[in-house]
């Protein structure tokens, strides 16, 4: 079973209007930004996107934002959007504000086939309307619901041929929680190496969660907030 | 910085103890790091997935790979790890975290926490606050004391929605400490040149006052 695609472009072909999507990121770090640029060229619609932010406005996220592309935001912080603002004031955009806990917890569980758990963060606060909650040990905990999508877009550093992935530094962030929860799982990485070239020992995300990996061309990282010391 | 702010964060710097895994929050409890005395082994702790925070890179050396939780270029130290999303929170949520360093909107006098949403507002989102609040050993709130238009943060109730309901242990303002206790809320120290009096006029909150203060 052959993994890799030859472009961006053919690994998202499949994205239909109205799919639930998670994806990888933490801010701008580690984001697929290859596969959310093709899928703004390609233009589907009513998305459900699942990702701890929502880019900014003209980067990652951001993009298919302004694009209207999506149809409803499952985030922990969407603080750095002012698309995001206009379209959640006028009510274009539908959005589901999920600690950031949680959010990891609920795709880690979705992707390892647990539909739902126990947790004491937003006990007492408004995410907790409407939830059941639990005793244990005589402290109150809420149910929340593990996810799966219909597809998972992620960005490692490198993959083999088998969707083996390895990511770095803190651009790991959600990256292999989201490769377990999607139906199909897309790996945009920035190198691709023969089977067996990669150290068993330093894969993040077996390859088994992974069904499709494409090389990215030309990354450009941006950098959300530079922050130096001067020497 | 504004004086009010050196205050709370030279108070707050001591708090941390040799050897303490923290989460610094976003904002005031980030400036924290910069006081931590320099012979002290602690880890802090970035929700994205490090543990072992370092300084801000040299210009030039910045990695777009390596961010803090307020999205900042950062370096890691010596003993650092790289770990996922939910191992980070594996971390917070399962008590691993010795001390968490948050800012605060309000603070009631039960230990309940406000700080991620004002009605009426744009909603930004809670983050990460959520989960270290419910989920880290020791809670520690920094704000100011009373609001630009002089009105005490320091309620009897939160007026805005909840972070976390009685998960504060300690608050640190720019005129004092409180503590949250089986017995209610404590007044544990006042900043210099502030008196007890001065406290209860700009609280809202009802509080003891801690013997020998």
């Amino acid at each position: 079973m052959n993994k890799v695609c030859q472009s961006v472009a053919d690994a998202v072909s499949d994205i239909q209007d109205g799919n639930t999507l998670i994806v990888g990121g933490f801010g701008l770090c580690g984001i697929p930004e290859k596969s959310i640029e093709a899928l703004q060229e390609r233009g589907v619609n009513d998305l459900t996107v699942v990702s701890n932010n929502c880019g900014i406005d003209d980067f990652g996220l951001g993009l298919l934002l302004a694009n209207k592309q999506i149809k409803k935001m499952v985030a922990s912080y969407v603080g750095e959007n002012k698309i995001f603002e206009q379209q959640f004031l006028s009510g274009e955009l539908d959005v589901e504000l999920t600690p950031q806990g949680t959010l990891a917890e609920r795709i880690r569980a979705g992707g390892a086939g647990i539909p739902g758990f126990y947790t004491a963060t937003g006990v007492g606060t408004p995410i907790a309307d409407g939830k059941e909650t639990k005793e244990f040990n005589g402290k109150t905990y809420l149910l929340e619901e593990g996810i799966v999508g219909d597809f998972a877009l992620v960005k490692a550093w490198k993959a083999d041929t088998l969707g083996n992935l390895t990511y770095r530094k803190t651009a790991r962030n959600f990256n292999p929680l989201v490769a377990m929860a999607g139906k199909i799982t897309i790996a945009e990485v920035e190198e691709i190496v023969e089977a067996g070239e990669l150290n068993p020992e330093d894969i993040h995300t077996p390859g088994i969660y992974v069904q499709r990996v494409v090389k990215g061309m030309d990354y450009e990282k941006r950098i959300e907030r530079l922050t130096v010391t001067n020497a | 910085m504004k004086d009010a702010r050196i205050t709370i964060v030279k108070r707050a710097v001591q708090e941390i103890k040799d050897g303490m895994n923290v989460n610094l929050g976003i904002g005031m409890p980030t400036l924290v790091a910069n006081e931590i005395p320099t012979d002290f082994n602690v880890l802090l702790q970035s929700e994205n997935g490090l543990l072992g925070i370092g300084p801000y890179p040299i210009a030039g050396q910045e990695d777009a790979d390596l961010i803090n939780a307020g999205k900042e270029t950062i370096t890691t130290v010596p003993g650092s790890s790289f770990f996922d999303s939910a191992e980070s929170f594996a971390m917070i949520r399962g008590g691993h975290i010795d001390l968490a360093i948050l800012g605060g909107m309000e603070v009631a006098e039960n230990g309940d926490l406000a700080n991620w949403m004002i009605p009426g507002k744009v909603v930004k989102g809670m983050g990460g606050a959520m989960d270290l609040v419910a989920g880290a050993k020791r809670v520690v709130v920094i704000m100011d004391h009373v609001n630009k238009h002089g009105i005490s943060k320091v309620k009897k109730m939160c007026t805005l929605p909840l972070t976390g309901k009685a998960v504060v242990h300690r608050l640190i303002t720019d005129m004092a400490v409180f503590d949250f206790t089986d017995q209610g809320m404590v007044l544990v120290e006042t900043a210099s040149g502030v008196t007890v009096d001065e406290v209860k006029e700009k609280t809202e909150a009802t509080f003891t006052v801690a013997k020998g203060l």
